[in-house]
């Protein structure tokens, strides 16, 4: 990697470690985000994307690894060294949650306001000089105003400025949420599956949305929809139980056989046939189109991954060991290596209540 | 048939069959309830031994009384509701047919006459109609005057209902002067009047407006930030022997000790917010309530400092901001000073003044907050930490303002209430105290400062009438004391609104800026936070 690419990489992430007790949710994983890209973060459900996140924005402290920041400015933010509220504040990196988290009893705009605590609250002498009215609050006070308005415009809201955000319809909300993490004013935005639960209609303009963002702000994007995915994103990363597979552009990777074979499952028969269907543009296609947004799994397991509380609160004591053979990847190098023909177990240790993605088999005819 | 067949048993059994059913299953109930409450009874005999009193006659009735209510309610009151739709689903109103049908001119116009027939014969009543009877006239007299004031009200609903605020503050700010008024044309003397109101006043007035200050000061913690607060009654605690112990050892004045005593329970109020931050709803609710009971027991306990359970006595009065005293023995004794009369009404109505000025100023500070990004830090922290965090806000800080502002204001409360008794001792701050508090937060609806100022006047001006009435004595006879029976009408009142208003009296929430329209949150998409 040459000196001129690690400068304009916004988020460095080198040797990341995540582990649940026994569990090893992320194992070694590095990868680089571009400033001005939208960086695409796949893999099947429970691959550890999420917790990915969660290590970058400071929900969880990584067990090992490295999580760098390099702002626009030359500054540098080791993030797993930072409290959980800096690295917004400090570092500018925003998220949204996988399964959304408004503040569902206060009105769009007031989402909005929150967002631009830090700002605000340095305009209002915090808090004792604006109680008093003295100091620069309302000028500031206002301009939040303004910059919530361009949000809530940008993200087709502005009608219902004044509604509670829990009346909003889903796809509303989570483009609510993306305008709200917008207001913190981020140079890196972490979208945790943006789509899900999106008709078609949404889900092209979430893509404007989206692509009317990166030229301001470098995206990591988690993602199932494949169509937003090959659609929008420069470069994508593919994760398989916590472990990286595949990094490249969209086109390489949607061909890279491993690829494949962790969103298919590989079983012993069909290894072979997968082999030989990996160079079948036709078969690849059909792959890549993957789940129809209205009723793929690739979608709707985003709705069955439980509440984020799932993700963040686990309690300690859930132990889930994940064999070696459970990586499709992992059976599929196997098998290129040694004996085509080696029975394998298959996976054993599906984190329990997550169904997988992809349509196994009945996608493919 | 695609009609489940369960309901069909509904549909075809008449209200009265029905309301048989529910009767009975009414009566098994009070049965099993009250065999052990009412059916029998500990008592004492000559000889000083325990024995087993049983009441099964009292105990038939009370399970009558309950099945025919039952009964009844089932067979013609709800039927009834459901005709009239009485109650107006979404707003727990009346519909305005049935109550215009309630309250008519001529009904108004009795009510009036009624009203004004009996308070003119009032002191003649015992010694015309008998003592009994005059009690019932009495409280036939209170209910003519509340229907006439029902009336007035409702014919003005529009117009107080678009300026309740401001119509409230002048009430609150006229009340003292139209007691003393009105009770001096009573009484035929101006002395007189103000020897009246002291009841009023102090009792009423007084007391009731000190809850709502606390109530105010807890709301900030638990209505807007979320934090499940059991220990309030502490931050009051320290506010009073504050005042109390710097006050009477070290003879400073009010003036300075009020904020001293707001900035000490501030303080406290950190210390405790510390080590309770990272818990979470009934963790956080039980480590609060600990140290409410901690604070007492110190109190009780340090007794060099605060002289144990038999309290700080000969705490100073308030004087008029160093200008005039209200000790009849000064030299700038306040009837000496304005050449008027010595009366204690005086000092009753200037600390009137002085808590209502305290607690408008808590109202106008959470207002002025709310707007602000603490406030909105507050709230958006009762609705999802999580998202806070993910944002930048830094919750612990936050947090902790939320407690040290609380705090603040019981700490204020406290000073106050040290100064209007003169004394104070640890009883006054027991858990009751602090679970008061919080009901009028609950029963007022989180976070609505008006719905809580409603919520303390009908708990404590409620609880306080209790004593007046005299009446009843004779319907359950001399020795039954109404003020007993206060907290079980407490309790039920709590029920009965929280069935009527899960969300408390005033459950939709302001928004605290708007872009086109201020549009009221509706309780249903607010949260009431995890602790
Ligand atoms: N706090 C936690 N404690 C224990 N295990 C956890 C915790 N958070 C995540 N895990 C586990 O880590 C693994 C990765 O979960 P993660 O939520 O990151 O998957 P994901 O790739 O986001 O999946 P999905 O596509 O379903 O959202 C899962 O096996 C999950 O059960
Ligand atoms: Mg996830």
């Amino acid at each position: 990697m040459s000196a001129n690419s690690m400068k304009d990489a916004i988020l460095q992430v080198e040797h990341l470690s995540m582990k649940f007790g026994g569990l090893v949710a992320i194992g070694d994983l590095s990868f680089q985000a571009k400033r001005g890209e939208i960086t695409a973060l796949i893999g099947p459900n429970g691959a550890g994307k999420t917790t990915v996140f969660n290590c970058i924005t400071g929900f969880y402290k990584p067990s090992e690894g490295m999580i760098t920041l390099n702002g626009a400015d030359g500054s540098s933010f080791l993030l797993e060294r930072l409290p959980n509220h800096e690295i917004p504040a400090r570092a500018k990196v925003a998220r949204t949650f996988q399964n959304i988290r408004l503040f569902s009893g206060m009105t769009l705009l007031e989402n909005l306001l929150v967002a631009q605590h830090n700002k605000l609250m340095k305009a209002s002498g915090y808090t004792i000089l604006g109680l008093f009215g003295i100091g620069g609050y309302r000028r500031a006070s206002a301009e939040s105003v303004e910059l919530a308005k361009h949000w809530l415009e940008k993200a087709d809201l502005v009608d219902r400025a004044d509604d509670p955000a829990g009346d909003l319809p889903y796809g509303a909300q989570r483009r609510l949420e993306i305008a709200r993490a917008m207001c913190t004013g981020p140079e890196l935005l972490c979208l945790d599956e943006p789509a899900a639960g999106l008709n078609p209609k949404e889900s092209a303009a979430l893509n404007s949305l989206l692509m009317d963002i990166k030229s301001s702000t470098s995206i990591l994007l988690i993602e199932h929809d494949m169509s937003v995915v090959m659609q929008i994103s420069d470069h994508v990363v593919v994760l398989e139980y916590g472990r990286k597979i595949s990094d490249g552009s969209p086109q390489s990777v949607r061909t890279d056989p491993r690829v494949i074979a962790a969103y298919l499952g590989v079983d012993d028969e069909e290894v072979e046939t997968v082999l030989t269907e990996v160079g079948d543009e036709d078969v690849i296609e059909q792959l890549d189109i993957g789940p129809d947004s209205a009723h793929g799994p690739g979608t709707s397991s985003s709705y069955l991954a439980g509440p984020v509380s799932d993700t963040i609160g686990h309690s300690e004591g859930e132990r889930v060991t994940v064999s070696k053979g459970a990586s499709k990847a992992a059976q599929f190098d196997a098998r290129v290596s040694a004996a085509p023909r080696k029975p394998t177990e298959r996976a054993t240790a599906k984190p329990a209540g997550k169904s997988p993605t992809s349509k196994p088999r009945g996608g493919r005819k | 048939m695609a009609v489940s067949v369960s309901s069909e048993r509904d549909t075809v059994a008449s209200p009265v069959q029905r309301a048989f059913r529910e009767a009975l299953y009414a009566g098994a109930i009070s049965l099993g309830l009250f065999i052990l409450f009412i059916g029998l009874k500990t008592d004492q005999n000559i000889s000083n031994q325990l024995i087993l009193a049983q009441r099964w006659g009292l105990l038939i009735t009370v399970v009558v009384l309950t099945m025919l209510g039952r009964f009844f309610y089932i067979a013609y009151g709800q039927p009834f509701m459901a005709n009239q739709k009485i109650a107006d689903v979404a707003t727990g109103l009346l519909p305005a047919s049935v109550a215009s049908r309630f309250f008519q001119l001529p009904a108004f116009i009795v009510a009036v006459v009624l009203a004004v027939i009996l308070v003119a014969f009032s002191s003649a009543l015992p010694a015309l109609v008998g003592p009994d009877l005059a009690g019932y006239l009495q409280f036939l007299r209170a209910l003519a005057v509340i229907y006439a004031l029902a009336c007035v009200i409702f014919y003005f609903r529009a117009f107080i209902h678009a300026n309740f605020t401001k119509l409230g503050i002048a009430a609150l700010v006229l009340y003292p002067i139209l007691v003393v008024v009105v009770l001096s044309v009573y009484a035929w003397s101006i002395m007189g009047g103000l020897q009246g109101s002291l009841k009023w006043v102090d009792n009423y007035g007084i007391q009731i407006l000190i809850y709502v200050m606390l109530a105010w000061g807890l709301n900030i913690v638990v209505g807007l930030a979320g934090l499940l607060d059991l220990g309030y009654v502490a931050f009051y605690a320290v506010g009073a022997y504050a005042y109390a112990l710097l006050g009477s050892h070290y003879g400073l004045s009010f003036w300075i000790l009020l904020p001293a005593a707001g900035a000490m329970a501030a303080f406290w109020g950190v210390l405790l917010g510390f080590p309770v931050l990272r818990l979470r709803g009934d963790y956080l609710a039980i480590v609060t309530l600990a140290f409410g009971e901690i604070i007492r027991l110190v109190l009780i306990n340090w007794r060099d400092v605060t002289n144990g359970s038999a309290g700080v006595s000969g705490i100073p009065k308030v004087t008029f901001f160093g200008l005039m005293t209200f000790n009849s023995s000064d030299p700038n004794y306040i009837g000496k000073v304005l050449d008027i009369a010595q009366s204690s009404a005086y000092y009753k109505i200037f600390l009137y003044y002085l808590i209502l000025a305290l607690a408008l100023l808590t109202a106008f500070v959470t207002t002025r907050l709310r707007r602000m990004p603490v406030g909105r830090a507050w709230e958006a922290l009762r609705e999802d930490e999580i998202a806070c965090r993910s944002l930048g806000i830094n919750t612990t800080t936050t947090k902790l303002t939320a407690f040290a502002t609380g705090a603040m204001f019981g700490g204020f409360a406290g000073a106050f209430f040290a100064a209007r008794q003169g004394f104070v001792s640890p009883e006054s701050f027991v858990f009751l105290e602090s679970a008061i508090i919080l009901a009028i937060v609950v029963l007022g609806g989180m976070g609505s400062l008006v719905g809580i100022a409603v919520a303390a006047l009908v708990m404590i001006g409620g609880t306080e009438a209790l004593r007046e009435l005299d009446f009843l004595k004779s319907i359950f006879g001399k020795d039954f004391t109404p003020e007993l029976y206060r907290m079980l009408l407490f309790g039920m009142a709590m029920v009965i609104v929280m069935l009527w208003k899960p969300r408390g009296f005033v459950g939709s929430r302001e928004p605290t800026a708007f872009l086109r329209e201020r549009k009221a949150v509706s309780s249903s998409f607010t949260k009431e936070g995890h602790g």
